[in-house]
This record gives structure tokens, sequence and C-alpha cells, in this order.
């Protein structure tokens, strides 16, 4: 089979693509399938796709950037603007400082912005059960409304759970 | 245990057993951890990131779930051992970049492995062969519940434990099952499978994980959602798509056995006549031609060899595991001598 690209050398890379749940196949030769990667490495990166679910094209002028209003991280010194840059946070408390506008974000990657599994052995066993509690019977509510009564119920046992008491072996929230 | 040492081991989830193995190779879950109150890797300078490496090299070095383990800091150890490294799935290809504060741990029998100062902090994973999503998770869990005080997690109430990269905070977990679908692919079903499969909030990735083709028919499918849903609820998806896939490439096996019973055999036999024959050959010929055979053991048409010895014919065959063997650096066309040697040998016609 002949390289989809420079049709000269023999195909030994095939890729598969999907894009909006097409499905489309090439067949490349080495070299052309090493330039193609870099395109596609300069082109449609990890941190393109996230920019781009942040509807902020990466490649817009720094100045303008900072010249808007500015986020920014007190414990790592992330702003905003980094973050839209490299596709990554700084740290975990850039999650708090950047929190809206990383819900909007998170809702796009993953259809929630709302943690529902498995919580760290200091959180459970600490006095901020009741703030837990609460978050729980708030996302109970909400999934009823929404119809989702498998998950409701899997949150109604957790927080049957919490409140006999059995916190503190339970790291497994789930 | 040292890495030289590997190379004589089997790796678990090379074993070729568990439950579904004519169908899923390995199972594997994963979970990102990051320390609280330190910078993720890509944010933090080099005494940051050396900080970070200490202190989980030390918390693992106590945990009894890496004894035995080997503990290597990836300073230390050659390009070709890196790669070797990539090849047992026991590491990213990521991680082998930019090593000067990168640490790898590997537990007993290469079942649990932890990569230290890759993108997170710290990504653990168990690798089982077969369809084993409930075990690897519990021993996954088991672990991360078993560092009590010792190590706190960077973990808010809203978004759970958090991560460098906005696609794993929640749950911080991927489990990826490594299926081989020939009669799915043979029959041109498989397109059908990717379409499916990317609505259900999964994803198709080649034989290394993320940006890698897939090679031989094998394909990994894993999760792609982290956060908004419990981890027994993402396990319980991805286990329920698993298993209708294994069920639609069992009735596409029984359509070829029966509707073409001897171009099914042909290409098998043939298959299996010039891995015992060849004198030379690539890795991307034997892969395609190992996934024939085995094929054709998994429908009792081969019975001389089993998939054990295949899977390890498939680890054996890559270019630094062949380096490795002949300890010694081999340019392409050697390579493709030796693997021919090596894969003929292997299959008793030395």
């Amino acid at each position: 089979m002949k390289c989809d690209i420079c049709n000269k050398e023999e195909a030994t890379v095939h890729l598969t693509e999907v894009v909006n749940d097409k499905v489309t196949k090439l067949h490349l030769c080495e070299r052309c399938a090493k330039e193609k990667s870099q395109q596609m490495q300069a082109h449609f990166g990890l941190t393109d796709l996230i920019s781009g679910l942040m509807d902020i094209d990466p490649q817009i002028n720094e100045e303008i950037q900072t010249a808007g209003p500015q986020l920014k991280c007190g414990f790592c010194g992330m702003t905003y603007y980094d973050f839209q840059k490299n596709g990554k946070l700084g740290c975990g408390k850039c999650y708090e400082a950047f929190s809206d506008e990383l819900s909007t974000l998170l809702r796009k990657i993953h259809g929630s912005d709302r943690h529902l599994g498995k919580m760290p052995f200091f959180d459970a066993a600490e006095s901020n059960n009741r703030e837990t509690l609460n978050r729980l019977r708030q996302e109970m509510d909400d999934l009823i409304k929404s119809e989702k009564f498998e998950k409701a119920a899997i949150i109604r046992d957790r927080i049957r759970e919490m409140e006999s008491g059995e916190t503190d072996k339970g790291q497994n929230g789930s | 245990m040292d890495l030289n040492g590997l190379i004589n081991q089997k790796s678990e989830w090379l074993k070729g057993e568990g439950p579904r193995s004519d169908i899923v190779m390995s199972t594997r879950v994963r979970i990102a951890r990051n320390l609280d109150g330190h910078l993720f890797f890509n944010w933090a300078n080099s005494e940051q990131r050396s900080d970070v490496l200490e202190i989980l090299m030390k918390a693992l070095g106590k945990n009894n779930f890496f004894k035995p383990a080997a503990f290597i800091r990836l300073k230390d150890i050659s390009e070709l051992d890196k790669e070797f490294l990539v090849e047992r799935h026991l590491m990213s290809v990521e991680h082998t970049r930019d090593t000067a504060y990168r640490g790898l741990v590997i537990g007993d029998k290469e079942i649990v492995s932890a990569m230290l100062n890759e993108e997170d902090h710290m990504r653990l994973q168990v690798i089982h062969s077969g369809f084993n999503i409930t075990e690897a998770w519990r021993i996954v869990d088991e672990i991360d519940t078993s560092w009590g005080g010792l190590l706190t997690f960077a973990y808010s109430n809203r978004f759970g434990y958090l991560t460098a990269c906005p696609t794993n905070p929640g749950t911080g977990l991927r489990a990826s099952v490594m299926m081989h679908l020939p009669a799915l692919e043979m029959t041109g079903q498989i397109e059908n499978v990717y379409e499916a499969i990317s609505k259900l909030g999964l994803t198709i990735r080649g034989f290394y994980g993320e940006g890698t083709e897939a090679a031989g028919n094998f394909f990994q499918i894993s999760n792609q959602v982290a956060l908004g849903h419990s981890e027994a609820d993402v396990l319980d998806n991805i286990e329920r798509v698993i298993n209708k896939v294994i069920v639609k490439e069992e009735e596409t096996r029984g359509h070829l056995l029966k509707n073409k019973r001897s171009e099914t055999q042909d290409g098998i036999f043939r298959s299996y006549g010039t891995l015992k024959s060849a004198r030379i050959i690539t890795s991307r010929e034997t892969i395609k031609l190992l996934s024939s055979v085995r094929l054709g053991v998994d429908l009792g048409l081969i019975t001389d060899v089993s998939t054990s010895s295949l899977n390890e014919i498939l680890l054996l065959m890559q270019p630094a595991h062949l380096q490795k063997i002949n300890a010694r650096e081999l340019n392409p066309h050697e390579r493709d001598i030796k693997r021919a040697d090596m894969v003929r040998v292997r299959l008793g016609n030395g």
C-alpha cells in the first residue's frame, strides 16, 4: 500500500482519526507520518483542545490577554492566562482561584463539575462531615430532580452510612 | 529487585489467564494523586520537584504493597532501559523525557507500579491479565487507602482529587482494557465499535496508550470521564461496554468459522507458517501475524502453542527487549533478523 500523502513510499503507519464521530483512516509512510505528527502536535495538542473548550485562542497576543481581568492563584502564582497557555494547572489551590472558570470547563469535559467518588481519609474523619453531608444532600436532590434515581440511591446510601457514624472506615465512598 | 532481572521475568499481565483472556489481554486501573501543598510537576522548580520525589520514594519504601519493589530514578538509567520500561507498559512515553526528578517504582511481578513526577505527582497503576477490573480496582483502592496520615493528597469536596490536567480531577481514575478484536477488524465492524464507544464517554487507544495507534488488532478501551461519577459507576460503565464488545467479537468469530471456515483457517495457518519460517521480520508484521495465530489458538485450530507463549513473543519482539536480550545495540535491520530468530526458536522451529 502506497502512502496517502506522497504516494511514493510504502505506507507503514496507519492512523485512525475520529472527528465528530466520523472515522477516517490514513495510511502513511514513515517520513510523511513524522511530518503529520509534528503538524498535529503543533495544531492540535491537548493544550489546544482545552484552550478550544475555553474559547480562547492560545495564539492571541499576550498583551491583549493580560489587559483583561487577571485571575491569579495566591499559592503558586499561576495566572488564568498561564493555564490557558499550558492547559495544565499549577497546584491544587488553582482549583479554588479559578473555580468559576474551571466549573464551566469541567462541565464541558466531564458533563459535571462535582465530585461524586471516594474521599480521602482525613476528609471523612474530620469535622467537615457536616459540610460533606450538606453537599451530598444537595447533590441527591439535584439528581432526583433530574430523575437520575440510580445515582441518587448511591448517594442516599452514602449519607446513611455517614450518619450512622461508619465514616472512619469509609474511605471507599463509592 | 533490579531492572535487568525483569527481562527474565514474566509480567503478570502477559500470563494469558484470567476471565475472558481469549478476547481481553489485560486490564489496567490507575489513579492520579498529587501531594497537598506542593506545586504540580509542570509548574514546580527543580527543588520543589526533588522534594516531591523524595517524599514519595520514602513513603512507597515504607508501604507493604511495595515489598519487594524496584525503586528507579530515571536519571540513573539508560535510554534503552527507559524504552524497555515503556514496552513493558510500566511507564508512559512522556515519562522518558525531562527525567532529572522523575521516578518509577515497580512492585512484585509488575502488578503494581507507580510513576512519580509524571504529569501528576503519583500515577499508581495495577495491571492484571484478562478481564479483571474489579480485582485491579480493589488493589488500587487498598493502596490508596493504606497511606493513612502518611501522605495528604490535594483534594477538594467539590472537585475531588485535584490533578494537573482538567481531564483528570474527581476520581483521578482511568480503567483501560486491552482487547484483541481480530474478527471485528476483519469484517470492518470495528469502526462501528469506535463510533459507539466515543458516544459512551469511553475512548479507544493504541497498544501503548495515549497517542498511539492500534496494532495487530489490539485495542485499548478506557474511560474519558473522571468527574461527576463514583468510581463504581465509572468502572461499571466500562465493564458493561466491554462485555458487549466481547459478545460482538465472539459472534463474529462464530460467523467466520461457520461461513468462511476455509478462508479463516487459511489465513491463520499461513500466518503461523510465516512466523515459524521467516528469517527477517519487522515488528509490525510480527504483531499482525501473532494476532492471527492467537485467533487460531482461541478458535481451537492451533493447539501446540499457548496464548501465554504468544504474549511473551509479543513482548520480547519489541526493539528495546530484543536489544536487552542480545545485550547490545542493534540497528533496525539487525533487529528484524534477531526478531525472526527469536520467534522461530520460541515456536519450536529454531
